[in-house]
């Protein structure tokens, strides 16, 4: 079977995305300071990168498992968490 | 809806919080089942297996209405380095057969199912709501938040899964830290039921579940798993966070690069990859578990951090139903007595200890102590598979007897004979 990059993984997943309200928030002043940025390899749908060697945050995408914030040397400081808003996020068809 | 006050809100739709929902309608109490999904289990994902013994008790011969994919017939370890693979196979065929002992399933299905269940005995379902906070009053817990709406309960059942924002809001549960959880992820591939069936070597209908330790996490703690459903495969990696967080490997990598293993692509060939997930796993048992019960409030499931990875046996989905079992039983005492404080809901940890679930997680509570052991995943498995494939190996090289062979690779794998014994008692002991 052919390699797929992340996006063509993603890209597979039922997402309905808030337009309005961001349910993870990441604080980049405190991700300058983070030596290892651990989220950037960590999060399984890639959503942390770096741009300029700074960190860049979608939300749009994510599979909510809360590993960022599980891997996060600055959890609760760098990375506010939480689920989105009811009925939104992703859907899992299988699960 | 604010003026109604239910017997119980449970907050997540998973397994735990549905058997406790089915099982409080069942007994005529108003409950409300609030989901987060737009559907129940449209949040949920987990490897690919459930031990049925659990949810049988509840709903016997469940497997003749759920949607449940192929009783698991039999059991596969892998061990993987490089280009050598070793297995182990264990098949028995009664697996198979009523009272089938676990199945692999699809949660988006199987726990929409289950809450059906519960709707269906006159519990109320809501999805679509994510609960924000708890209400409290005098210092207990009396309803629930979710954005401007406020509902109350005598009790609130706190089912709301790994992340358990809940848990953390009423100061039962400490945010964990990385290295007692693990990420998992998973593909469902699909491909025609009776090739699966043909690739794995089982009948119609039967099917398959294998763990594989080694490569596959490039030596960090963690494994991989296969579950074969009815037309796609569970195929998946589970990694300790701890781990992630220090080592440098990108995870959407790692379960590509596990796909081409050449123990795996065979396997999947031809496949069509349908969804990419992932979730964590409350991996530390006991030591992560938070205070199960408060004034006004209980934790079930993955909340409480039930689950349990002995590396040959994965098990979350019958701790979280039968929690969610002895969670409703707390909560019908608690009822006609009338008092739903933290004293009388202490019973429900009583229940936990006489049900399998605390048994089982004490008798296991070292377990974890002995998988954090790095030559699980690195040493050994490529001194088992160089082992064995010395063993089949015949190309004129001079003979050797087992006990030789043995010992020639304990060398060559620069294992000590006091390490292996001393982590053989461990895993005797422990596992």
């Amino acid at each position: 079977m052919k390699k797929m990059s992340t996006e063509q993984l993603l890209g597979l997943d039922k997402f309905v995305v808030d337009d309005e309200q961001a349910h993870i928030k990441v604080d980049k002043e405190v991700c300058r300071t983070c030596q290892d940025k651990p989220c950037t390899y960590a999060c399984p749908a890639g959503l942390y990168t770096l741009k300029d060697g700074e960190i860049s945050f979608d939300y749009a995408g994510c599979l909510e498992c809360g590993t960022c914030r599980a891997v996060c040397p600055y959890a609760g400081v760098a990375i506010t968490w939480s689920y989105p808003r009811g009925g939104f996020g992703v859907q899992f068809r299988f699960g | 809806m604010s003026e109604d006050k239910f017997t119980a809100i449970i907050v997540g739709a998973g397994p735990a919080g549905s058997t406790a929902a089915y099982l409080l309608a069942r007994e005529g109490h108003e409950v409300l089942l609030i989901e987060k999904g737009a559907a129940p289990g449209a949040k949920n994902m987990f490897g690919g297996r459930m031990y049925s013994h659990a949810l049988n008790r509840i709903i016997p011969d469940f497997w003749e209405e759920a949607p449940v994919e192929r009783p698991v017939v039999r059991e596969i370890i892998t061990f993987l380095a490089g280009d050598r693979s070793t297995s182990i196979h264990s098949q028995d065929v009664e697996w198979a057969k009523p009272p089938y002992h676990s199945f692999t399933l699809l949660r988006a299905e199987f726990d929409a199912w289950l809450a059906s269940k519960a709707e269906e005995a006159g519990a109320m379902v809501a999805c679509n709501i994510c609960v924000d906070d708890l209400l409290h009053e005098n210092g207990r817990v009396i309803g629930i938040r979710a954005g401007e709406d406020e509902m109350f309960a005598d009790v609130v059942i706190a089912a709301d899964g790994v992340n358990s924002i809940l848990a953390q809001k009423a100061g039962l549960a400490k945010m964990f830290s990385a290295h007692q959880v693990a990420t998992g992820v998973k593909q469902i591939i699909e491909l025609p039921e009776d090739v699966i069936s043909q690739r794995f070597g089982v009948e119609a209908g039967s099917g398959v579940a294998q763990l594989f330790v080694g490569d596959c996490t490039r030596g960090m703690q963690g494994g991989a798993f296969l579950y074969t459903n009815r037309r796609s495969i569970s195929l998946g990696l589970v990694i300790n966070a701890g781990e992630l967080q220090k080592n440098q490997v990108r995870v959407p990598d790692l379960i590509e690069d596990f796909k081409a293993n050449p123990a795996i692509a065979p396997l999947i060939e031809g496949g069509t990859v349908a969804e990419y997930s992932a979730h964590l796993i409350p991996e530390a048992g006991l030591s992560m578990m938070p205070e199960v019960f408060g004034d006004g409030i209980l934790v079930a499931g993955d909340a409480a951090g039930f689950v349990l990875n002995l590396g040959y046996v994965v098990r979350g989905m019958d701790f979280a139903i039968a929690s969610g079992e002895a969670a409703a039983k707390t909560v019908i005492a608690a009822k006609a007595g009338g008092d739903f404080s933290k004293g009388t809901l202490s019973s429900y940890r009583d229940l936990l200890e006489e049900s399998f679930v605390l048994r089982d997680l004490e008798a296991y509570r070292r377990s974890h102590r002995f998988t954090e052991n790095r030559r699980l995943y690195k040493t050994y498995p490529a001194f088992v598979t160089s082992f064995a494939s010395c063993l089949f190996t015949v190309d004129g090289s001079p003979p050797a007897h087992l006990l030789g062979k043995v010992l020639n690779h304990i060398r060559k794998s620069r294992l000590s004979l006091t390490g292996l014994a001393i982590d053989g008692w461990k895993g005797a002991r422990w596992l």
